[in-house]
């Protein structure tokens, strides 16, 4: 028996200890596990949608319905919910990348963005293009279930038909002129196609960035520009000239014309001064004509005579006497 | 000690029945059809019918497909045009699978109907791009180009005339070409667009030349116009100065040509009472203006002032 007791004393506490377990605590931990399962099943059949998604929801793989923001509930395995952001205004870039947005974004351009950009024009020449496209998802159903790879699918739709519209234009068009046409053409066509694969989206825009021609041209088509700055600047230049010339001669030639006009008062005004005075004179002449005329001839040999510092006087019989004369002599003397 | 081996045995037996149960169920999406195999023996058609379906579990296997539409991308191929320029053509198609079973036997899965696609409308791309110029390819309309300053001077009759499919009915022509080869691995083919066309780089070399001689022309026509306008308007100046000068002139002469009449008029009228004594007088005048102090001055003694030097009679 001595040896027995401490068999038994071993058996016996293990023998209550096995059934005490499950029967004391087994039914609460039943249910505390139940509780749990169940609480972690409900806890993941609701599910919030935010207000720029819509949710859609999947029973055993068919499609069920489509939930608008807020909360709702699901049942829990069987149906599957996938959230799409409808209200998201989303979008693609071609020709770079935004590295950073922000108040400077920064960005970049990485050979495969750069590849996108190169393009013939219709005139058989390169250009650079660089465009963005806005576009929402306009119908989650067809935007999950219609296309595989939608997101691909649609920049390549973008490729083709941006080059498919450039290249039935010249590069000036594209350049300049035809721009904002080109970018309503190709976004229409860019919707059409979206609308034919069944893409579930709508496009809100598409703008042109930089529209250049390749780098080693551009240098010849900033040339076109200065030649045309340089035309411009050589006609302003020539006016500038005529504008400066043109008053200056229209107020020499009004200066000419009034000095004509001075001289013209002046010739008339003296002729009736000579005229007025001659007049006078031959009135008082006429009273006594013979008087007069001697008087004033007298007059006027005193006034000569006296001025006149050389005088040779000559008898009327004494001839030949010039070519003895000393003209020159005072002069000599000098 | 029979408690446990009965609870042990239902609990396998109802394990093993879920199993089944459950592998004789299976889902399909909307984005996928399945094809049931038997021993890797096709049964039935494909099931396209989105929802809970069953099969004989185990010995029945779900292969999935997918069903929606897909993109294939080409790599760029170097093609010659029919006018033996140089290009990359890029082209890119959409597909689906039509045929599950077909396309399951022929191609297994998506990579090997991609490589099948590589061969099919690279090959049909090839094809139709031989059979046509560059312009054809890159232009889709007749369309006359709209001028602006620039272009107007350059010349575009050889890009504008002759397009007659352009390159949305070439994309037709391989569609159409590649769309009677796919089904046989169980392929629809949607749509084929040439995605990008771009010359191969020596070709472009020459472009770019051609380029820049094009806006070189344009730039010296600016230039020579420049010139020219500038001239005209340095004629156009000299010409006015012209007008102004002689207009002056004229008016000028006019003003003193009429004053010179009145002046003429006015001493004639004068001077006509008596032109003898105006002639005397004028005379004396001369006499005082012309005899300087220099003057030598011969008087003989005939002369009327000197006739009281011989006597006063």
């Amino acid at each position: 028996m001595p040896s027995d007791f401490p068999q038994f004393e071993f058996r016996m506490p293990k023998m209550p200890k096995l059934p005490k377990l499950p029967k004391l605590k087994g039914r609460p931990l039943l249910f505390l596990g139940l509780g749990l399962l169940l609480l972690i099943v409900l806890a993941g059949s609701f599910y919030t949608i935010k207000p720029d998604e819509m949710g859609v929801i999947l029973r055993f793989g068919r499609f069920a319905r489509t939930t608008e923001p807020g909360l709702h509930f699901k049942l829990p395995w069987i149906e599957t919910l996938t959230k799409v952001p409808v209200q998201r205004q989303l979008k693609a870039e071609f020709g770079f990348r935004t590295v950073n947005p922000d108040v400077r974004t920064r960005y970049a351009a990485p050979p495969e963005a750069a590849a996108e950009a190169v393009m013939l024009t219709g005139d058989l020449n390169v250009v650079v293009v660089e465009w963005i496209i806005q576009y929402k998802i306009k119908d989650p159903y067809k935007w999950l279930f219609k296309f595989r790879d939608n997101a691909k699918a649609f920049r390549d739709i973008n490729e083709a038909v941006v080059r498919r519209v450039v290249g039935d234009n010249s590069v000036d068009e594209v350049i300049t002129v035809g721009r904002a046409r080109l970018a309503l053409e190709a976004q229409q066509e860019i919707q059409h196609l979206s609308d034919l694969y069944e893409l579930g989206l709508d496009v809100s825009q598409l703008i042109f960035q930089d529209v250049n021609p390749p780098d080693p041209v551009k240098p010849s088509f900033n040339d076109v520009n200065e030649s045309l700055q340089e035309k411009e600047r050589k006609i302003n230049e020539a006016w500038a000239e005529y504008n400066n010339e043109i008053p200056k001669a229209q107020g020499e030639a009004e200066q000419a014309i009034r000095s004509a006009e001075g001289y013209a008062t002046e010739r008339v005004n003296n002729a009736l001064g000579d005229a007025n005075r001659f007049t006078a004179i031959y009135r008082e002449y006429a009273k006594a004509p013979e008087v007069t005329r001697k008087r004033l001839y007298l007059e006027t040999l005193n006034d000569v005579l006296s001025k006149i510092s050389r005088k040779v006087i000559t008898d009327d019989s004494l001839k030949n006497l010039l070519p003895l004369l000393n003209l020159t002599g005072e002069e000599v003397k000098k | 000690m029979k408690f446990p081996i009965k609870t042990v045995l239902i609990i396998a037996a109802a394990f093993i029945l879920l199993t089944i149960l459950i592998d004789g169920v299976y889902v399909v999406s909307e984005t996928n059809q399945v094809v049931i195999t038997q021993f890797g023996e096709p049964k039935g058609d494909a099931v396209t019918k989105p929802g809970l379906h069953v099969k004989v579990p185990f010995i029945q296997k779900t292969n999935y497909f997918e069903k929606r539409w897909l993109a294939w991308d080409g790599d760029p191929n170097q093609i010659p045009t029919k006018d033996k320029k140089y290009i990359w053509v890029d082209t890119y198609c959409r597909w689906r699978i039509a045929d599950p079973l077909v396309f399951f036997q022929r191609v297994q899965d998506e990579w090997g109907a991609h490589s099948r696609l590589d061969d099919v409308v690279d090959g049909e791309t090839r094809n139709a791009i031989a059979k046509f110029d560059l312009l054809e390819i890159v232009r889709s309309s007749n369309r006359e180009f709209e001028l602006s300053d620039e272009s107007a001077l350059l010349d575009f009759s050889e890009v504008t005339a002759k397009v007659e499919l352009g390159r949305e009915k070439i994309a037709a022509i391989i569609l159409e070409a590649a769309s009677k080869i796919t089904p046989q691995f169980g392929v629809e083919l949607k749509d084929v667009r040439i995605k990008r066309v771009n010359y191969v780089d020596e070709v472009q070399r020459k472009v770019f030349d051609r380029m820049i001689a094009e806006r070189q022309r344009i730039a010296s026509k600016y230039r020579s116009e420049g010139d020219g306008k500038s001239a005209e308007v340095r004629g156009q100046k000299e010409r006015e100065l012209k007008r102004i000068q002689s207009e002056a002139y004229r008016k000028a002469q006019e003003i003193k040509g009429k004053a010179d009449a009145e002046a003429t008029r006015i001493y004639a009228q004068a001077y006509s009472v008596d032109p003898e004594f105006y002639q005397f007088l004028k005379t004396l005048e001369t006499y005082r203006t012309t005899l300087a102090k220099e003057t030598w001055l011969l008087l003989g003694t005939g002369s009327e002032f000197l006739k009281y030097l011989k006597s006063s009679r």
